[in-house]
Parts: C-alpha cells; sequence; structure tokens
C-alpha cells in the first residue's frame, strides 16, 4: 500500500513539473499585455485575452511556418515510417550478414552534430534545387527519425510471433498481407511511439530548419530568428504556438499506445 | 482431398553441421492420418514445414494431390495448419480467426457466416465467435487454432504438435475428439508429434523419425510389436521395450549361463544377439520360470509396473493390477518365444527371421 501511495506521489509530482510551465506559459500568452507587467502576477485566469496571441498569429511568417511545420512534421512521420517500418521488420526477422553493425551504425548518424550535417547538405540542396523547401527539410528530419524508427518498430515487432504470420501465408495471404493485417495491427502501440517520437523530433528540430531555408521556415526557426527582438508578450505566444500542436497530436495518437484488446497473446 | 508424396528430401539449417532431413522419403494416401514422432531434434517439424511451404528444401520435391508444389508458396499449397503456439490472431475475434482463410479466399459473406458456424458448433465455440482470444483458455484456444484449420476445406491437414501445450488431462480430451473430429472430415492429414502415446493412439499409419531420418513407417501395433531398429522399441512405448544380450546355443538363447527357448534362431549358431521383449509380454508367476529380484513395483491402477534385477539386466515387468510384491521379493518370469525380437548387437537393426 505504502509504496503504492509513493507511486502516486511521484505521478503527481511529475505531472505538475510537466504541467506547470505548460500552464504559465498558457496563462501568459492568453492574458492582456498589461496584465503581464502586473505584481504580483495573477496565477489563475481571470483576465483572459486573445489579444497578444492575435498580434502574434497576425506578424509575418507566423501562419506560414506554423503550415510549414505541420507540412514537415507529418510528412516526416509518414516518411520515416515508410522507410522504417520495413527496416524494422528485418532487423528483427532476418539473421542477415552485418545486422550488428548496421544496428551501430543506425545509431552513428545521430553522433554527428546537426550543424555538422547541415551545412554540406544545404551545398547539395542548393545544387539540386531543394534548398529552401519543405521536402529538403523533410528529408533531413526523416533521416534524424529513422533510427529510432527503426529501433523502436524493430523491437515491437520481435513481440509478434513469426508463427502468425506463416499461419496467415498458410491461410492464403502473402507476406505483404500478412505483415499489413496482423504484424502492423499489432504493432500499432510501438508505432504510434514512434511517430510521436518522430513528429516532436521534427517539431522541436531548429538548426537544420533555420540552415535548410531562408523563406520557407518552421515556426521554430522562424521563431528563433524573430523572437529574440520581441517584447516579452510575443514570447509567450511563440512558447504556446510551438507547445499546442506537438500536444494535440501526442494527445490523438496516444489512444494506439496502448492495445486496444488489452492484453497480448505470447 | 489429395494424397502427399515427399522424395528425397534435403535440408540443412546455415547453423546446423548435420542434415535436418536427410534424403526423406515418404508416401502419403489420400483420406489418411499419419503420424511423424520423434525425439526432439530429429527433423519431423522440418519436414512438416517443407511440405507446408514455410522452409525451402536444399533438395528433393513435394507433391500434392499430383501436383509437384515444391516450388510454389504456402498460400498456393492449398493446404491448412495448426500450429504448436496455436498461432491465432490476438486482434481478431475468435470468429474472425476462424474465417481468416474464409477471408483471404473471398468466400461470400453468407458463406463465410455458415460456414464459420459450423465450424464453431464443431469445436463447441458458438459462445465465444465475438471474444478476443485473450478472453479464452488455453484449450479454447486450441479449439480455435483448429477451427480456423478445418474451416477451410483444405486437401491436406497439417498439425504440429497441436495438443503439446496442454495440460495432460485437456490433452487425453482433445486427443479423442480431434481423431473423431478428422476421421469424420476424412482429410490427409500429418501431425508431428515427440508423444509416443499420441502417435499410437492418432494415426493410422506412424512414421518414427531419428536424426533426419524415417527408421520405421507402420501401422501403429506393427510399428510396436515389431520395431525393426532398437531405437523404435525404446522410443515407442511406456515402459520401453527391455533389452539384453545373450548368445544362441542350440537353437536356445543362454543369458548368463541361463537358458531360454526361442524361435527363428536357427541362422545364427553361436552368434551373440540383442533380444528385445515388451514389458507387458513377460509373464510372472509361473513354476519352471527364471527368478529375477524385484528392485521398485509401482501399482498404476490398470496394472502394476515392477522394475526386477535379472542376472546383470535390469527389466521393466507389467502385471495385472492384483498383483502384490515388495522390494527383494523373488518372482519367477517366462518369456514367451513369440513376443521375442532379435538385433543386431553392432547395428541395432532387427535380425532378419525366417
Amino acid at each position: 500500500m505504502r509504496s503504492r501511495l509513493w507511486v502516486q506521489v511521484g505521478c503527481i509530482a511529475l505531472t505538475l513539473f510537466m504541467g506547470i510551465p505548460i500552464y504559465l506559459i498558457a496563462l501568459a500568452a492568453l492574458s492582456s499585455r498589461k496584465s503581464l507587467n502586473q505584481f504580483p502576477l495573477p496565477l489563475s485566469p481571470t483576465r483572459l485575452s486573445g489579444e497578444t496571441m492575435s498580434t502574434f498569429l497576425r506578424s509575418t511568417g507566423i501562419v506560414g511556418g506554423l503550415l510549414n511545420s505541420l507540412t514537415i512534421g507529418l510528412s516526416t512521420v509518414v516518411l520515416a515510417l515508410v522507410i522504417g517500418l520495413p527496416a524494422g521488420y528485418a532487423v528483427s526477422r532476418y539473421a542477415f550478414r552485418g545486422r550488428d553493425p548496421y544496428q551501430i551504425v543506425l545509431l552513428l548518424t545521430r553522433a554527428l552534430p546537426i550543424v555538422v550535417l547541415s551545412v554540406p547538405l544545404a551545398r547539395i540542396f542548393l545544387d539540386t534545387g531543394l534548398y529552401d523547401t519543405t521536402y529538403g527539410v523533410t528529408l533531413l528530419h526523416t533521416a534524424l527519425a529513422l533510427p529510432t524508427t527503426i529501433l523502436i518498430t524493430s523491437a515491437i515487432f520481435l513481440g509478434v510471433s513469426r508463427e502468425q504470420e506463416e499461419a496467415a501465408m498458410i491461410f492464403g495471404a502473402s507476406p505483404l498481407t500478412a505483415f499489413v493485417r496482423i504484424v502492423v495491427p499489432q504493432a500499432l502501440p510501438g508505432i504510434a511511439a514512434s511517430a510521436i517520437f518522430t513528429f516532436v523530433l521534427s517539431w522541436n528540430e531548429v538548426l537544420g530548419a533555420s540552415i535548410l531555408t531562408l523563406n520557407r521556415r518552421t515556426l521554430p526557426a522562424q521563431v528563433f530568428a524573430t523572437l529574440a527582438d520581441s517584447p516579452l508578450a510575443f514570447r509567450f505566444a511563440g512558447g504556446l504556438a510551438l507547445v499546442l500542436p506537438a500536444l494535440i497530436f501526442i494527445a490523438v495518437v496516444r489512444r494506439y499506445l496502448l492495445n486496444m484488446w488489452s492484453t497480448t497473446l505470447r | 482431398m489429395a494424397g502427399v508424396t515427399v522424395s528425397n528430401l534435403v535440408k540443412t539449417y546455415p547453423a546446423g553441421s548435420r542434415r535436418a532431413t536427410d534424403d526423406v522419403c515418404l508416401q502419403v494416401e489420400d483420406g489418411e492420418f499419419l503420424v511423424l514422432v520423434g525425439p526432439s531434434g530429429c527433423g519431423k517439424t522440418t519436414l512438416l514445414r517443407m511440405i507446408a511451404g514455410l522452409e525451402i528444401p536444399d533438395s528433393g520435391t513435394v507433391t500434392i494431390g499430383g501436383r509437384d508444389v515444391t516450388a510454389l508458396p504456402a498460400r498456393e499449397r492449398g493446404l491448412s495448419m495448426v500450429f504448436q503456439s496455436y498461432a491465432i490472431f490476438p486482434h481478431l475475434k475468435v470468429g474472425q480467426n476462424i474465417g481468416f482463410g474464409l477471408t483471404m479466399r473471398k468466400v461470400p459473406k453468407r458463406e463465410w457466416q455458415s460456414r464459420v458456424q459450423r465450424a464453431a458448433e464443431l469445436l463447441d465455440l458458438v459462445d465465444y465467435l465475438d471474444r478476443y482470444p485473450a478472453q479464452l483458455s488455453g484449450g479454447q484456444r486450441q479449439r480455435v487454432a483448429v477451427a480456423r484449420a478445418i474451416v477451410v476445406d483444405a486437401a491436406v491437414l497439417l498439425m504440429d504438435e497441436p495438443l503439446s501445450n496442454l495440460d495432460a488431462l485437456l490433452r487425453m480430451q482433445f486427443r479423442a475428439e480431434l481423431k473423431k473430429i478428422v476421421a469424420r472430415l476424412g482429410t490427409t492429414t500429418l501431425y508431428v508429434t515427440h508423444d509416443q502415446a499420441e502417435a499410437m493412439s492418432l494415426g493410422d499409419r506412424v512414421a518414427v523419425m531419428r536424426d533426419g531420418r524415417i527408421v520405421q513407417l507402420g501401422a501403429p501395433m506393427d510399428v510396436y510389436d515389431r520395431p525393426e531398429e532398437k531405437f523404435v522399441g525404446s522410443f515407442l512405448g511406456a515402459p520401453p521395450m527391455n533389452f539384453f544380450t545373450a548368445t544362441v546355443q542350440d537353437s536356445r538363447l543362454v543369458v548368463a549361463g541361463r537358458s531360454l527357448p526361442a524361435a527363428h534362431l536357427s541362422g545364427w549358431p553361436d552368434r551373440t544377439v540383442l533380444v528385445g521383449i515388451r514389458a507387458e509380454n513377460i509373464e510372472v508367476g509361473a513354476a519352471e520360470g527364471l527368478t529375477a529380484e524385484v528392485e521398485v513395483a509401482e501399482p498404476t491402477g490398470a496394472a502394476v509396473l515392477l522394475t526386477v534385477r535379472w542376472g546383470a539386466d535390469e527389466l521393466k515387468v507389467q502385471t495385472g493390477p492384483a498383483f502384490r510384491a515388495a522390494p527383494g521379493d523373488h518372482i519367477r518370469l517366462t518369456f514367451p518365444p513369440a513376443a521375442l525380437r532379435f538385433y543386431d548387437p553392432e547395428t541395432s537393426l532387427a535380425l532378419p527371421t525366417r
């Protein structure tokens, strides 16, 4: 009983740790500019105003950046899954030559700082016409997300027994059908987890996106470039605009994190 | 309906040094129930998986219903299978699990429902069609796996140790039920097990495997009664067959200075032979028998199993349930000549009787 109590306490503490800053940012972003300068600061949402947010959203490049960020984030999720799922499947199912080195090399791609990667990438993208496009940034983010996508999904695929796929094939499924109808539904929690991870990674990535674009900035890149010179209220508005979409995405995908049939079979 | 012919199948796993199946030939008749039995690692599951199309043989052919299917993927072989781990799909309801093969074959909805319903009735699953497998017991999951396999009316049914995950009582019950269902369907069936009792009770014929080869193939009672190899005698039957060495002298067997009457011995004068006899064929109590000392007496209900010391050899003897003996007692044993089997001590193969 006591240990359970402590777990509860721990959970509440953790939730507050994550929740309070978000609450404060939201509060500041949704208050009028005047009330921000009051002392002491009101901690309850008594004087809400959309003034700060609407000014922020109307300023140059913000809505465009939001759309760019969403496009890049969602395309990165799709692309990373399209490439990463088969790779994760191969790592989990087949004992091919060089499998272990392959897994290490995967992780090594994350060992290079993004700045180091971005400059030569910008050069290549300039030559190939990918510079300052959402595709270019999507490619970079996909490359960054692939290692985790592959490692997470391969661990999940290990949990689906090979015999289930074989059974599907005995009863008339092609290997692809068996994968889509039998393996993927059972791997949904892992796929959801890696999708969240990928989206948040892409949403938060600033450096690469800043270097690889000029006019088609993602929201973080845009905020990063302009907000240093902005008034305090705008920074809070930017913070909220950065946090909210990621939270919504996580909330939507979260239900796949739990198995809908609640237990798995050996 | 179709027979299955396997010719010269060879398979070596990349990691293994010896062959998993070594030039196996096998002919399964249309409608026959054939059991592949052997200790673990004997290649029986590999053989089944090659017939199923889940493993590719190094060489040799598999023919189903006269059609060479060696190069065909599993889904085009027109067969059906029950897996050891059941391999039912946890994210599909029982009904969808049973009907999976029909869904893949794009069977019309009405027919789909009536066939799933019929299979569910056959296996007492009607009340569970809308549940997820996680809500079923182990025995019920096994039933789902069998229902899924029979609903497609495949020409050949393969079973890979389907009962091995059930507890002993359930296994006995389901064994009889399975035999009834398969007999009613009349499907050609290949059944893999390591359990000799299952093999004996289910098969029209039994193929005993060892080290990638079929060492003996025949009707269960024939294989049990006349093992062609010492290995078969000691693998089939509980307790295993007794073996002891003896010398042939004047058409009698001499064991440690005592002699027994025996038949068919004229061909091997003065030779050492390995003699095999089943525990239930040794008779106890006759006045002129050979004396042996009881070491252990185990009443099993239907019989009493004795472990006796007879000269240098230890023998298992099965007597009627009324027999009473305590360790240390001396009893008299008779070996009926017709029940004796003879083996070459070097090759362990049966000596040809004439």
